[in-house]
């Protein structure tokens, strides 16, 4: 049994229109990936077609996960098997605490009948809220709901440090963060670095991996990945701009 | 068709005698064997008065502007039985501590229309009157009768009004003296049972001057069969200053009927809170009207609503600004699902003179079947200058997008879209003040969306 996320030769479609034509990549547990590409390259298309969104159609390819079938899973169950998908754009839950979000959310992970030990959970809960300097009162707000671009990043941040996945996708996870957010986000990600967890790291500025610092960072444009190195990949991208990688396909 | 008057007359006779009480007589042989004999005349008058209105109010009509979209059929009186049974009052109680609020100033428990069992009410502060109705009119007639019944019932249920005011028998009177705070809920629980009866809850609540109180009433079937008309009043007297917050929580068994009525008086700088909650009952429908007669006064109107399979809330509002420089806010909640349907009719009155009003009102319906049916009529009618008025209705189903978010942390669609409906709920429960209320509401909501398929 592979211990990677594996994805090959993926096709995705959306409205008939192909979107990933054909896209390989392995992500072995302990590495961090980063993929990098300009707008409309298909960056998150791929977050979301893994988390399993049913609006993106998989025409062809497979992708698997320690050598389960991911395709073939719900969306509730890839979560449950060890995926996580931190949004782009998390959405409000208005009249749902964060709290009871969460609570739901490992529930979800316990056999039936099994109820999840509350004091344990809110001790755990506040810990991890601190290591991300969140307010304990976001434990009873709506989620989401009236949260800055920088605290729904955080939140999405808590909520993998508690649901622990196997593998974690984040997508533009930078973007609307300032400074301080961001070192308090990546600080996040980095304390949950381990041997027993892979991570993709979808952006489209090379700012989030002086933070996240990548093991391979893979370029992607118009539905493929192009070009695959280390992280001096990213800061040659960032200098030369994407422009440089269309040049050097059309070429 | 059975002329319903006389199937009501003959269903009232005096328990004790085999005929039935002639026309008109019933109240002079009441069929009640717990009332106070020491009732104040005043009273009993007025309990023939409204019998006799009762009587010859006609039943609503569909052309009245109150009933539209109504079924009217649910309107119909039928043949019932003011006589509740309950032969055993143990097992209610024990569900009433299990199931209702740990931190109470007081506590009623009604069965039917016998109160069986009260704590708490002789602990609260110096002054605080907190009895049964019937109690509170045979002890303290004068002060009961300033406000007793004295809301006009403008919104299409006279009849029901009337019925009301001749056959109440359950229910509290709380009045506030001024300066006092109870800082927790007096609940009651009215429970019901016996097929083919009607209960009459009564609550009566007065805020004197820099006073506080909530008082949270439960309505629960004791049985999942026997069918019960419920028609309930609340009056609320908010006078200066005070804060006076009422809540209703109706989970009658499905084969029951309810009709509640609400007038709120609001003093100057005085807040009241008034919070219909409906998951239960075959047909349930809620009149609400809060006048606002003093500047600075603020109403805040709140409901939340679980309707599924056949079910049926009519819900009609009035915000009535008498006053200038006075708030209302009113906030509607209707989940629907199955084939139930909503009603939802309210207006915006400011009277001429009432300058420096703000009056808003949303009614959100949360669509969960095709099937379901949700009908609002907001309404404005302003006769004042520098006003802020704002009001709307939406209907919406749960979006795709947001159910996505929770299955991406591994929650099982159905949970998914119970979470996103009962947080839709929850919205407007949430304006309430009392943590431990708030979250009594939500488990309450919680249990009924699990049973829900």
């Amino acid at each position: 049994m592979n211990a990677s996320l594996s994805i090959n030769d993926l096709h995705v479609s959306v409205d008939g229109t192909e979107i990933i034509k054909g896209l390989t990549l392995e992500i072995p547990k302990g590495e961090v990936h980063a993929i990098m590409g300009p707008n409309g390259s298909g960056k998150s298309t791929l977050a979301k077609v893994l988390a399993g969104h049913e609006d993106y159609e998989v025409t062809g390819g497979s992708v698997t996960m320690d050598g389960q079938d991911v395709l073939g899973m719900e969306i509730d169950e890839r979560s449950r098997a060890g995926l996580f998908l931190a949004f782009q754009y998390p959405h409000e839950i208005p009249g749902v605490s964060n709290a009871n979000f969460l609570r739901a959310a490992l529930q979800a992970r316990l056999p039936k009948g099994e109820e999840i030990d509350a004091v344990a959970f809110y001790k755990e809960m506040y810990a991890r809220m601190d290591e991300l300097e969140m307010d304990r009162k976001f434990t009873g707000r709506s989620v989401n709901e009236g949260f800055s671009g920088g605290e729904k990043k955080r939140n999405e941040i808590l909520q993998m440090m508690m649901l622990e996945p196997s593998f974690a996708i984040l997508d533009e996870t930078d973007s609307g963060l300032d400074i301080d957010a961001l070192r308090i986000v990546a600080q996040g990600v980095n304390s949950m670095r381990s041997p027993a967890r892979g991570f993709l790291v979808i952006t489209h500025y090379q700012r989030l991996l002086d933070y996240i610092v990548p093991d391979h960072v893979h370029v992607m444009f118009d539905g493929r990945i192009v070009r695959s190195g280390d992280k001096s990949l990213a800061l040659e991208l960032e200098e030369k701009g994407y422009d440089w990688v269309k040049e050097e396909l059309a070429a | 068709m059975p002329n319903p008057v006389a199937e009501i007359e003959s269903t009232m006779p005096d328990r004790e005698s085999a005929s039935p009480a002639p026309r008109g007589e019933w109240f002079s042989h009441p069929p009640r064997h717990d009332e106070p004999a020491n009732l104040p005349d005043w009273y009993l008058e007025r309990r023939k008065e409204c019998w006799h209105r009762f009587l010859e109010t006609p039943e609503p009509v569909r052309t009245d502007e109150h009933w539209r979209f109504a079924t009217l059929g649910n309107a119909k009186f039928e043949q019932l039985d003011t006589a509740t049974a309950f032969p055993e009052t143990e097992e209610i109680i024990a569900k009433t501590h299990r199931w209702g609020l740990k931190e109470t100033a007081a506590r009623f428990v009604f069965a039917g229309n016998r109160l069986v069992e009260s704590e708490g009410a002789a602990d609260l502060p110096q002054g605080v009157i907190c009895l049964p109705i019937m109690e509170a009119l045979a002890a303290h007639g004068d002060l009961v009768r300033e406000h007793f019944m004295q809301e006009e019932a403008r919104l299409g249920g006279a009849k029901f009004a009337a019925l009301h005011g001749a056959a109440t028998l359950s229910g509290i009177f709380v009045h506030v003296p001024r300066g006092v705070v109870i800082e927790k809920p007096i609940e009651v629980a009215h429970w019901a049972a016996g097929d083919q009866t009607a209960i009459f809850p009564h609550t009566l609540v007065v805020t004197e001057a820099n006073a506080s109180v909530t008082v949270l009433d439960w309505f629960r079937s004791a049985t999942p069969e026997d069918r019960t008309l419920a028609v309930a009043n609340v009056d609320i007297a908010a006078e200066d200053g005070s804060r006076a917050q009422y809540v209703a929580f109706q989970n009658w068994n499905d084969r029951s009927k309810h009709f509640h009525l609400n007038g709120t008086r609001v003093g100057r700088d005085a807040r009241a809170t008034s919070c219909f909650v409906n998951v239960g009952s075959a047909w349930s429908r809620n009149e609400s009207v809060s006048r606002l007669t003093a500047p600075g006064a603020d109403s805040r109107m709140l409901s939340s609503n679980l309707a599924d399979g056949n079910q049926e809330f009519d819900q009609r509002t009035l915000q009535l600004h008498e006053a200038g420089h006075t708030t209302s806010d009113l906030l509607y909640k209707n989940a629907l699902y199955d084939r139930s349907r909503t009603i939802f009719s309210g207006l915006i009155q400011v009277c001429p003179g009432a300058h420096h009003t703000d009056a808003y009102q949303k009614c959100r319906n949360l669509l969960g079947s095709d099937e379901a049916e949700a009908n609002s009529m907001p309404g404005l009618e302003i006769d004042a200058d520098q006003v802020k008025c704002s009001h709307g209705s939406t209907s919406g189903q749960i979006s795709d997008e947001e159910i996505f978010y929770l299955r991406a942390r591994g929650i099982a669609p159905r949970k998914a879209r119970q979470m996103i409906s009962q947080g839709f709920l929850n919205e407007a429960v949430e304006h309430l003040d009392g943590e431990e209320l708030k979250a009594a509401i939500e488990q309450r909501f919680e249990e009924r969306f699990a049973v829900l398929a």
